[in-house]
């Protein structure tokens, strides 16, 4: 199986240069394809031809292109970091201008995945360093002097021997005409010498929220802009048949009102009755009168109690699929001195990213344009092409800061939307699409539920020697939908001798798709809630039985293993978070409190590595988090220390979030939440007084900080929870067993 | 009927419905895009001003109720960005994707100017209203203390073994 590290050395990359008519200097560069590590990530395949730009001043200032779309995990800033860093030049006299949808000339443009680092890591550095080089070339050529006694500082090329000294600025018209170097003979800087990676840096758009500037994607404003609505059917799938269109279209402000038929696919373009006002707020305002006749559809007839039940029913029987089988776990059970079952179950999520979903689009002369917070536009505009029957090259697609994404924006249906009602609206009239918070909650794409029957055996020494786990998820025809996956070499796979992983699959009409640590996000709190279960069940510390549990290599891989948890794991990498974890919380040489006791978990996921433990106070039936020590590797460097310890935090109340209170119920074929009061986040004085994070720094690539930080922290509550209470949560959220926060 | 509203010093006549949200007044006939619409029902905070000297959530506050007041949103706390909660937002690095982020400097802005040396319970308190989908409590809470010119206690609220 390929490594990032191999395709990074293998990769065939050129610069190309081009000189701008201001002076200045464009970089570009164009790269193999790395869609073999996301078809890995469980990506689609994606043409990728990465590339990044570096503008060159004549006042020796710089405009970097930052290539990814930002939703708020900091790649806006942390990108164009690494390129300024190998191109070495002052970071206060870097711009960074955000680049539009252009998958041939900037490769694969995603927020997603934890990919950002992985992905651009090699290329950013690369963009930079090989500019350098050229400008090094030029001032060279211009001293009649050998490039390897040339030197560079923050923008300017040195020449000790002659004392002679230009700034890029000066050099930039002639670097443009040196040759591109070779990729694979850059040497980059010594990372003892780095002055911007590593260095806390704030995000380039601080100073913009800070006084309230309009950057989002919701703020997009176009002359003669109008508003609009699309009203879906509440059960998922279903069609508008009729709408009281004529009424709606005498209420103030309205300018267009018609039935949308859909595409018949729910990613793309549902179908419903889409209202545009010269306001959004009278679209709205009108909607509260519409009546539409649906035809609801079969899905009509799903319910959260509906699967459960399917579920139950499924866990007993042999699985539709097995996934993993080693030794014999039946065998090994009969030979168990302690044999534990139970039955886990987690809910449908949404995401509920602050900024409800919308985009703006203005369709004239057969050309498309748009404003989009997608987190992955690229995807979306070939589909749209389709539906719309224009060529993709006739839509231009402008990337705007998003409210949050965790995920949401990876599906276009949103900007599928809003682009259709442009086209029927037509003659270059911009219309902004805008979601309302019910729309967002009940037209998500849901982490899906699933069930996970477990039944593990303990030798006499408190060893685990068989576990099985028959998960039972959502897909049809054998196979899972979005995000409803689990993988052959899920952990504890490979540590175990006699290990089973099946699976039995549950139609839904249901819409799936990843949120933030996709899979992980579920399959973490299971897993490591069982592993606890066990640890009591054998008696051992929890701390000391997760750490003996992989403390031997483990199994090979299965083939195709997938990239996102199982294959690529390295088991000291995660005793070394487990360790660091142990020793930075005092875990098990403080003496708590009566009522408060500490939880672990553990879990690698997107290629990165986390340990959180818990401290947690139970009174009653109120739970506090009084402190949560995260330790995480994500390799040899850690881009922008400060942001990194942002999204550690965010991700611990994200998932403290998960645990407590998220749950999307499915009635009837529809969601039933609708809001931030019946779907809570968690907020301030429920965050725990402190979070420790800790990087173990080791001689890995550096990868992602997305989803990795999220999952451990649920288990690592509900573990604790248990030490406390006795009581064992199975199923999330939390307060279906009538916790709730102190 | 035309409200009359002073909105960061300056005065607006619009003639929209009484009972049409405040937010969207400021967002779609003023157009100061800083107010964000989140909720629409006064759960998450990402819409609050402050009319006179409280904080209020602009999606249920209808233009008839702040009629020949005075509101002030983020665009009005300093245009360039020197009011000491935005100058200690900045200094912290506070937003992840910062959407939330201008409901909570409302809110700060608010308490502090009720409560100048606000404890980190006055601050939850002030602030429970302010949902942050990204997670950014801690370093709000900094933050607020930052720019209310106390140090935050002993211990830091997120520190590192880099």
């Amino acid at each position: 199986m390929p490594t990032l590290e191999k395709i990074q050395i293998d990769r065939r990359s050129f610069l190309k240069v081009t000189a701008l008519a201001s002076g200045g200097m464009l970089l570009a560069l164009y790269a193999s394809p790395l869609d073999e590590v996301f078809a890995q990530m469980g990506f689609p395949q994606a043409k990728l031809v990465p590339g990044s730009f570096i503008m060159i001043h004549p006042d020796n200032t710089f405009t970097i292109m930052a290539k990814n779309p930002e939703t708020g995990n900091g790649v806006r800033t942390m990108l164009p970091m690494i390129i300024a860093e190998e191109l070495d030049v002052d970071w206060k006299n870097v711009k960074v201008e955000q680049a539009d949808v252009d998958m041939a000339k900037y490769g694969l443009q995603i927020e997603g995945g934890s990919t950002a680092t992985p992905m651009n890591w090699m290329p950013m550095r690369q963009i930079g360093r090989a500019g350098r080089q050229m400008l090094v070339a030029a001032a060279a050529q211009t001293w009649n002097v050998p490039e390897s006694e040339c030197t560079t500082k923050a923008g300017t090329v040195l020449h000790e021997g002659s004392g002679k000294s230009a700034t890029y600025g000066e050099l930039a018209s002639k670097a443009a005409t040196m040759p591109v170097p070779d990729f694979r003979t850059l040497k980059f800087k010594d990372p003892k010498d780095y002055t911007i990676i590593g260095k806390p840096t704030k995000d380039v758009d601080d100073s913009n929220i800070a006084t309230g500037k309009p950057i989002f994607s919701i703020d997009v404003k176009q002359p003669g802009m109008l508003g609009a609505v699309f009203v879906k059917c509440p059960v998922f799938g279903g069609k508008a048949v009729s709408a009281n269109l004529d009424e709606i279209k005498k209420l103030p402000g309205v300018r267009h009102a018609f039935i949308v038929a859909g595409s018949g696919n729910i990613s793309t373009l549902s179908s419903g009755v889409a209202i545009v006002a010269d306001q959004w707020y009278q679209a709205n305002h009108a909607r509260q009168k519409l009546k539409v006749q649906w035809d609801e559809g079969p899905t009509a007839s799903e319910s959260s109690e509906g699967y459960l039940q399917q579920a139950q029913t499924l866990a007993p029987q042999k699985p539709e699929k097995i996934l993993r089988q080693d030794g014999n776990v039946d065998s090994a059970f009969g030979g168990a001195a302690h044999v534990v079952e139970a039955f886990y179950a987690y809910p449908f999520i949404a995401h509920a990213t602050m900024e409800p979903r919308n985009t703006t689009a203005s369709y004239k002369d057969g050309k498309l344009e748009i404003w989009t917070n997608s987190q992955l536009p690229g995807i979306g505009v070939r589909p749209l092409a389709q539906i719309l029957k224009m060529s993709p090259g006739d839509i231009t697609v402008h990337m705007i800061r998003g409210g949050g994404g965790f995920g949401r924006g990876l599906v276009n249906d949103y900007f599928t939307e809003a682009a259709y009602i442009a086209k029927e609206v037509g003659g270059g009239v911009p219309v902004k699409l805008l979601w309302t918070r019910e729309d967002d909650m009940h037209h998500d794409f849901y982490r899906p539920a699933g069930y996970h029957s477990l039944k593990a055996g303990l030798d006499s020494n408190g060893k685990i020697i068989g576990w099985k786990n028959h998960f039972i998820t959502f897909g049809s025809n054998g196979r899972f939908a979005s995000a409803a996956d689990m993988q052959p070499d899920e952990f504890p796979a490979r540590f175990i001798p006699n290990y089973e992983l099946g699976t039995s699959m549950m139609p839904t009409g249901i819409p799936t798709g990843a949120m933030r640590a996709p899979g992980s996000n579920a399959i973490a709190f299971v897993i490591n809630s069982f592993i606890d279960e066990l640890a009591h069940a054998a008696g051992k510390d929890p701390m000391q039985f997760n750490l003996d549990l992989i403390a031997g290599e483990p199994l090979p891989a299965a083939a195709g293993g997938g990239m996102m948890r199982g294959a690529p794991y390295v088991a000291s990498r995660m005793r070394a978070c487990l360790e660091r974890a142990r020793d930075n919380s005092g875990w098990g040489k403080r003496s708590l409190p009566q009522g408060t006791a500490m939880g672990v978990g553990a879990h690698f996921c997107h290629l990165g590595y986390f340990v959180d433990v818990a401290e947690v106070t139970v009174t009653g039936n109120h739970v506090k988090v009084n402190k949560v020590w995260a330790v995480g590797d994500i390799g040899s460097q850690i881009i922008n220390p400060g942001r990194a310890h942002n999204m550690v935090a965010g991700g611990v109340i994200d998932g403290m979030s998960q645990l407590m209170d998220y749950e999307i119920n499915i009635d009837h074929g529809r969601a039933m939440e609708n809001n931030f009061n019946n779907y809570e986040p968690v907020r301030v004085a429920q965050a725990p007084p402190e979070i420790y994070i800790d990087f173990v720094q080791s001689k890995y690539s550096p990868t992602g900080l997305g989803e990795p930080p999220l999952p451990p922290v649920l288990p690592a509550i509900s573990n604790a929870i248990f030490a406390i209470t006795g009581k064992r949560v199975r199923r999330l959220p939390l307060k279906r067993s009538d916790f709730s926060w102190a | 009927m035309p409200y009359k509203l002073t909105i960061n010093g300056q005065h607006h006549t619009v003639d929209v419905p009484g009972d049409m949200p405040l937010l969207w007044v400021i967002r779609d006939v003023l157009n100061l895009h800083g107010t964000k619409f989140g909720c629409g029902i006064g759960q998450c905070g990402c819409c609050t001003v402050h009319l006179g000297d409280r904080a209020v959530r602009s999606c249920l506050t209808p233009v008839s109720a702040a009629h020949n007041q005075h509101i002030t949103t983020i665009e009005g706390l300093s245009e360039d960005g020197s009011h000491p909660v935005q100058r200690a937002w900045v200094e912290l690095d506070v937003p992840q994707c910062g959407y939330c982020q201008a409901g909570q400097m409302m809110s700060a802005s608010a308490l502090l100017k009720k409560n100048p040396h606000p404890t980190d319970a006055d601050i939850d308190n002030a602030m429970d209203g302010n949902l942050c989908r990204c997670g950014c409590y801690h370093r709000i809470r900094e933050a607020i203390h930052r720019a209310a010119g106390i140090e935050p206690g002993s211990e830091a609220s997120s520190s590192t073994g880099l």
